[in-house]
């Protein structure tokens, strides 16, 4: 459970540790069958599931490595990818940091506060004396630990000579508690600590919310990525075999690649028949067939039979590493975008100084002398210091994306909700995004004895056509034959006996391919007949229902994808919208320059690696679930499961939070408008201050409360 | 008077009791697994037996 222990091992019982993401774990009953069945395995101490992150810990001894671990979990049902280091260690840090600063600050405030409500309510003399000591001991050691995130982000701030929110929440802080105490060391009658701490209280209460987000969805699209081979087994001249971290990998060296292996380099096929899963590069599934002298791209995986490839381009040089720097660069137009809090904040902190600083002068004009007119100016920090701003973006994000998490769409970051929001053009990719991206089966013309003989031959088989039959036929209550000698041929299919009869089920023998399927096809042979099973990929079920919502939002949807111009257009035909077949990288990239010069906000939604360019060069891109790696990284958000909906209803969602967000804006900014005057003419006393600062600060996270049916 | 001398400091001292239950919970790991803890108290089996 406690991740700091992950990786050291008690020396007294030799028990190791791993942890392991597991992205199918869904439900009680998953953590209860993994918690259970884990331990019963030989080697295994403990199993512990965190389901929020979909991890499992595992201590085991020395009985079992970690691939065994990764058979056993595989053994119970769930696909497992071991976790090496801590990856998010860093920003889970700096969300704690925030957390304990927030708990601290909380600590602080409630105890001021009992201390100043005693003085507003009338204590007097050496009481209200006390009282103010009192609360100067609180709140100096508070407000050293709550204030850092904020003091060094504006130090930061002023050392590059520019300014953001955090320079007059800085000033403003610093220089009430100065005056508190000196207003405290004099006995004078207002201390402002508790409007210092609340302040603190309320803002850091806004970023820790921020940090909350991005952790819960970096957690989410951790546990989808880290496929890519890190390293690959070099055979020497020797004979004996050698890991090598893929970085230090070199042309020329010969790697054996197991089957369920990815591949860590270019290479060429030097001796082995099998079939390849290339869906990490192009996005779609089907497997290709291998055999010698045959070219395989770095970041494909080995299905079926171990191969030995000779490698031909390693690290910077591969086919991935290529798109990999195109999307860097197409990456880079999004980094100029300035979040709205940030925009606001460039307005408003110099506003509100210059405001602070005339009040000071006008008071010092008009005779008020230094001690009154600094009060004053202090109390116009004070009561414009963007409480409200601060928490105004940050809880409608927050609010916003836990409910379209439950819909199934992760959003990685407040900004990518804010560009979503401006989008009004939808450029999608076909297969894997329109469509389900796993080819199924379609068998109504076979007989029921033919389909338990199919299910019986492909459940032996790890071929992921084999498998996708073997799905369709379980889900359709078919119960396999018994068949007796079943043998697998790398690259043919596979074969055995059905009472008598030779039965297989493989590669078509004559090669006649039905017309406009998608080039994916299985034979069942049984004795002397040969039935063909086609495999369709279908779109999914909500696409003409998404496609019109976002046609209502005002969007413009139209296809472009990498695959043939005819199928694009049978389904652009299909769907009503325009489709654009034939598409490279490059070709998609000028598309959707084209549309920025037009003035458009495009968004990107592609599953493969050939659209990773164009979903981080697009104003904003969604990805699913089934992506590549890359892509899942360069996308803004990733939405899971077969419905399409999600997509549509992010742009809802994301709308509905920019709007919110403004109404919170204006609110903060009319409040200031009314408590200005009374700050600017010295009316204001701490506990008019402190109450204005937690009224503002409720309203706007009630108002963000209403973004709980947003995504429906 | 006196009894503000009792008073706060005990005032004091929950507060800091709760602060310290909370430094606790972080650091134990409370927080790391929400969604875990909703869903483990649907898991009904004799838990005695495996442990």
């Amino acid at each position: 459970m406690n991740a700091q222990s992950a990786f050291t091992p008690p020396p007294t019982d030799k028990l190791s540790s791993a942890r392991f993401t597991v992205p199918g774990i869904k439900c009680a009953g998953c953590i209860a069958k993994i918690e259970r069945e884990l331990p019963k395995v030989e080697g295994i101490a403990s199993a512990r599931v965190n389901f929020s992150a979909k991890r499992v810990a595992i201590e085991y001894g020395p009985a079992i490595d970690e691939k065994g671990l990764t058979e056993a979990l595989a053994g119970i049902g769930f696909e497992a990818q071991a976790v090496d280091d801590n990856p998010l260690g860093a920003d889970d840090a700096e969300r704690k940091q925030l957390v304990r600063a927030l708990g601290v600050a909380g600590f602080g405030m409630m105890n001021i506060m009992l201390l100043s409500v005693s003085i507003w309510s009338g204590a007097e003399g050496a009481t209200r004396e006390l009282f103010h000591w009192l609360s100067a001991l609180i709140a100096l050691p508070v407000i050293a630990y709550s204030g850092r995130p904020f003091f060094s982000s504006a130090l930061m701030a002023l050392k590059h000579r520019r300014t953001n929110m955090d320079v007059p929440i800085s000033i403003g802080v610093i220089l009430a508690t100065a005056l508190s105490l000196y207003e405290t060391a004099t006995g004078g009658e207002h201390a402002y600590f508790e409007s210092a701490v609340m302040l603190l209280f309320f803002l850091l209460a806004g970023r820790a919310l921020d940090a909350v987000m991005r952790d819960r969805t970096r957690a989410g699209i951790g546990a989808l990525l880290g496929r890519m081979g890190k390293s690959a087994q070099i055979m020497r001249e020797d004979g004996s075999t050698q890991t090598i971290a893929s970085a230090d990998l070199e042309p020329g060296m010969i790697a054996l690649v197991a089957a369920g292996e990815a591949l860590a380099a270019d290479g060429e096929v030097l001796e082995g028949i099998s079939a390849i899963d290339n869906s990490m590069l192009t996005g779609e599934s089907a497997p290709d067939p291998i055999s010698e002298s045959s070219v395989v791209l770095a970041g494909a995986i080995n299905l079926l039979a171990p191969i030995r490839v000779r490698l031909t381009a390693t690290a910077e040089d591969t086919a991935i590493a290529d798109i990999a720097r195109l999307m860097d660069e197409a990456g880079q137009s999004r980094s100029s975008y300035v979040r709205i809090a940030d925009r606001a904040s460039r307005a408003y902190a110099p506003a509100v100084h210059t405001l602070a600083a005339l009040a000071f002068v006008g008071w010092m004009i008009a005779g008020a002398g230094w001690h009154q007119s600094l009060i004053i100016a202090i109390a116009v920090l004070i009561i414009t210091c963007p409480c409200a701003m601060g928490l105004a973006v940050p809880t409608a994000q927050v609010v916003a994306s836990g409910a379209l998490l439950k819909r199934g769409l992760l959003i990685k970051d407040g900004s990518a909700l804010e560009r979503l929001a401006e989008c009004d053009v939808a450029l999608m990719d076909k297969t894997g995004t329109l469509t389900v991206g796993d080819p199924m089966p379609k068998f109504s013309h076979l007989s029921e004895a033919h389909k338990s003989v199919a299910l019986a031959l492909a459940q032996s088989s790890t071929h992921p056509l084999s498998k996708g039959i073997a799905k369709q036929l379980q889900a359709n209550r078919i119960e396999p034959a018994s068949l007796s000698a079943i043998a697998e041929v790398p690259g043919e299919g596979i074969c055995g006996s059905w009472g008598g009869q030779d039965v297989a089920l493989g590669r078509p023998l004559s090669a006649s391919l039905e017309p406009g399927s998608s080039g994916l096809v299985s034979e069942l042979r049984v004795g002397n007949q040969r039935h063909l099973i086609p495999f369709h990929d279908s779109l999914r079920s909500d696409c003409a229902e998404t496609l019109s919502l976002m046609q209502r939002l005002g969007m413009k949807p139209s296809i472009i994808s990498g695959d043939r111009s005819a199928s694009v257009e049978i389904v652009a035909e299909q769907l009503g919208i325009e489709g654009q077949g034939d598409a490279s990288p490059k070709d998609k990239l000028e598309r959707l320059g084209a549309l920025k010069e037009a003035g458009h906000f495009p968004l990107m939604v592609g599953d493969g690696l050939n659209d990773g360019p164009a979903l981080a060069a697009a104003h904003a891109s969604i990805a699913p679930g089934t992506a590549s790696d890359a892509s899942k990284q360069a996308a803004d958000a990733v939405f899971l499961g077969e419905r399409l909906m999600p997509v549509a209803l992010a742009i809802k969602a994301a709308r509905a939070t920019m709007r919110i967000v403004r109404q919170n804006f204006a609110f903060s900014i009319c409040y200031n408008v009314l408590a200005v005057p009374l700050a600017l003419f010295g009316y204001v006393t701490p506990l008019i201050a402190a109450i204005a600062m937690s009224v503002s600060s409720l309203v706007v996270v009630a108002n963000s409360l209403r973004l709980n049916g947003a995504a429906k | 008077m006196t009894s503000l001398l009792i008073l706060i400091p005990i005032a004091l001292l929950m507060g800091a009791c709760g602060l310290a239950a909370f430094f606790w919970a972080m650091n134990s790991g409370q927080y790391e697994d929400l969604d875990g803890a909703a869903n483990r108290i649907l898991i009904d089996e004799e838990r005695e037996e495996s442990q």
